[in-house]
């Protein structure tokens, strides 16, 4: 790595740290990785916060479906019956400064979105999660970097990547985790995520965005069990401005930690398709 | 991650020495298996009755084969008048997967256009063992299985056929459709393992590293990491695609799956199947998968297959299936149609 390409890692991390106080080594030089080259960003990662649940910085909520009650928001039918289990948990948020900066038709998007979470959230229908939501699921990923190739799979949906080390030009039609297109800046690996659909989300929250978004991530490696991750996201259509994610992803240390399956299409059937049973089960 | 540097340096060292043919290799000497595969063959998994013993076609054989492949996709590729109506009920007698009710045309297709080889001959099927090129005998329990489930199959009729039988009907629940249907595996073991070729999609994406190798399956998005050097999950950890570990012997990777759940993507095999997979790199454009499979719920005896994987520039796309999956519930929805029309007419 040329030391222009360091002091540009070295200055991002340093952007990031004065925001989100991650305890980011400056100095850290990561192992390299098959071919000598770059830094050995392979293992299984996983998020530690509550970035699913709602991108942007909230207090405690009742539920993530809420409705008028008489006294303020209660939760919703779809969510009455398992209590504090939906509730949404606190968080200082993972959005640089706090608030996304919506257009104000985005803005009302977004309230009505929240307003009909369980039937909007694609989450709840097992869809592929989207860039950068795949980051932050609930569950592991792992990262495989070969000497000349990158590939992401995710345990959530068993979702992966469309990764290509050098730029095949614009995506042929859009989809749901995008075409990326890899590059480094020093130990820092950039994907740059382009033709992907507008039918993602965020997180738990409506947050959303169009199918003219395009997402460029950043992970770089901060400590031997650490990755600094962030996320630019420009979306003239739905934002004012371009705006940014961050947040430390973090190994998983178990000895024998593997992905497994978590093909939640099956887990879904009896909520998309269960009322046209011969014999329907009640809804 | 590699964390064990030395045992990577005795490899390269073993690797060096071992001064094998000229195929790309990572810098640590290890055979680069990495890359974008098209593995569509004309060749089918089990050889045609009509090739007897034969286990080779000749020239002239596969010529005549690949010609009527074209013609075929030609024909299939015709535009269709853009004004023509709905099929009659009950289907318009063309056959295939679509039960007669037109589905997929050629432009959908994409299963080869070439009989594979290997050392320069054609073969009249994957399976090479058994020598006869077919599957051998199926268990008793087995061919019962097959039996109750080809029950779930009619030509279309456009009628609620199934409630003339006793017993539950190929429609009844989400649950009773296939898994591909379902969005759960892509179909003809595409996923594997065994991987096998399929009449689409068949583009598979290998990610290698020393101590996992990824195979990526276009249908459904199914990406296998093969633990290098590892024991298997404990016996409590079921996959879809099994658990999947691998070593190196010589230039071959050689993966071992076992942990299967009770459906595993090759049709009737149960959690007991046991799968062995060979990888080798026979050049910079191609690599042969041959593999060995076990289920003594299903087969009497191990069977083994091979066919080559040519490098592809096309890409793996994304395959989207449950978020665009309005077939299954149309399924259904129109099974609940046809026996509320029995209904109707048989209280008329």
């Amino acid at each position: 790595m040329g030391s222009a390409g360091r002091g540009l890692a070295c200055a991002l991390i340093a952007g990031v740290a004065s925001w989100g106080g991650v305890a980011d080594d400056e100095g850290y030089v990561a192992p390299r990785g098959p071919g000598g080259v770059h830094p050995d960003l392979n293992g299984i990662w996983q998020a530690l916060n509550e970035a699913n649940y709602d991108i942007e910085r909230h207090m405690a909520r009742p539920s993530m479906g809420l409705r008028d009650g008489p006294h303020g928001p209660v939760p919703d039918l779809k969510t009455l019956y398992i209590g504090a289990v939906a509730s949404v948990p606190p968080s200082l948020g993972v959005v640089e400064g706090g608030k996304i900066p919506y257009t104000p038709e985005a803005l009302a998007k977004r309230d009505e979105n929240r307003a009909h979470w369980a039937e909007r959230d694609p989450e709840v229908k097992c869809f592929l999660p989207g860039v950068p939501r795949a980051t932050y699921m609930p569950q592991p990923f792992q990262i495989i970097q070969g000497e000349n190739a990158l590939e992401i799979v995710y345990q959530w949906a068993g979702a992966n990547r469309n990764i290509y080390s050098e730029d095949p030009g614009p995506a042929p039609v859009d989809s749901w985790m995008g075409q990326s297109v890899a590059s480094w800046y020093g130990d820092t690996l950039a994907l740059t995520v382009t033709g992907l659909n507008e039918m993602t989300w965020f997180d738990r929250a409506g947050n959303h965005h169009s199918n003219q978004m395009k997402v460029v991530e950043r992970y770089t490696p901060t400590g031997p069990n650490h990755l600094h991750y962030e996320a630019t996201i420009e979306d003239p259509e739905t934002f004012t401005e371009p705006w940014k994610i961050s947040m430390p992803l973090y190994r998983r240390m178990e000895q024998n930690a593997m992905l497994l399956d978590f093909k939640c299409v099956a887990f879904v059937e009896e909520l998309m398709y269960g009322e046209w049973r011969r014999n329907p089960l009640p809804r | 991650m590699n964390r064990h540097p030395l045992s990577a340096f005795l490899l390269a060292a073993v690797l060096a020495t071992a001064a094998a043919a000229d195929i790309p290799r990572t810098a640590d000497g290890t055979p680069d298996l990495s890359g974008y595969y098209d593995v569509a063959t004309l060749t089918p998994v089990d050889r045609p009755q009509i090739f007897g013993d034969n286990a080779f076609l000749t020239v002239e054989q596969a010529k005549e084969i690949e010609e009527r492949a074209a013609r075929a996709m030609a024909e299939g590729s015709a535009d269709q008048p853009p004004d023509r109506g709905a099929p009659p009920v009950g289907g318009d007698g063309s056959p295939g997967a679509a039960g007669n009710v037109g589905g997929y045309d050629s432009f959908w297709i994409d299963n080869g256009e070439r009989n594979f080889e290997i050392d320069g001959k054609f073969r009249t099927s994957i399976v090479y063992d058994p020598p006869n090129g077919r599957r051998p005998a199926m268990t008793p329990a087995a061919q019962e299985r097959a039996k109750a489930r080809r029950s779930f199959w009619r030509e279309n009729t456009g009628t609620a056929w199934w409630l003339e039988n006793d017993g539950p009907g190929p429609y009844d629940d989400v649950e009773l459709r296939p898994l591909a249907e379902r969005c759960l595996l892509g179909f003809s073991s595409t996923g594997g393992p065994p991987m096998m070729p399929a009449l689409y999609n068949n583009h598979k994406r290998i990610v290698q590293t020393p101590d996992h190798i990824m195979i990526l399956t276009e249908m459904v998005h199914d990406a296998r990491i093969v633990r290098m050097n590892a024991d298997h999950a404990p016996g409590e950890v079921r996959r879809w695609l099994g658990d999947s570990v691998g070593h190196w012997e010589g230039d071959t990777l050689v993966v071992d799956t076992t942990n299967f759940n009770d459906t595993p993507a090759l049709g009737l095999a149960t959690r007991d199947l046991h799968v062995v997979e060979r990888f080798k790199r026979l050049d910079e454009e191609t690599l042969l998968y041959s593999f060995t499979v076990e289920d003594p719920n299903v087969w009497e005896a191990p069977w083994s297959g091979e066919y080559p994987w040519p490098a592809t520039d096309e890409p793996v796309y994304e395959y989207a299936c449950h978020e665009g999956n309005y077939s299954l519930g149309n399924i259904l929805r129109g099974a609940r149609r046809l026996e509320a029309e029995a209904l109707a007419a048989g209280a008329e």
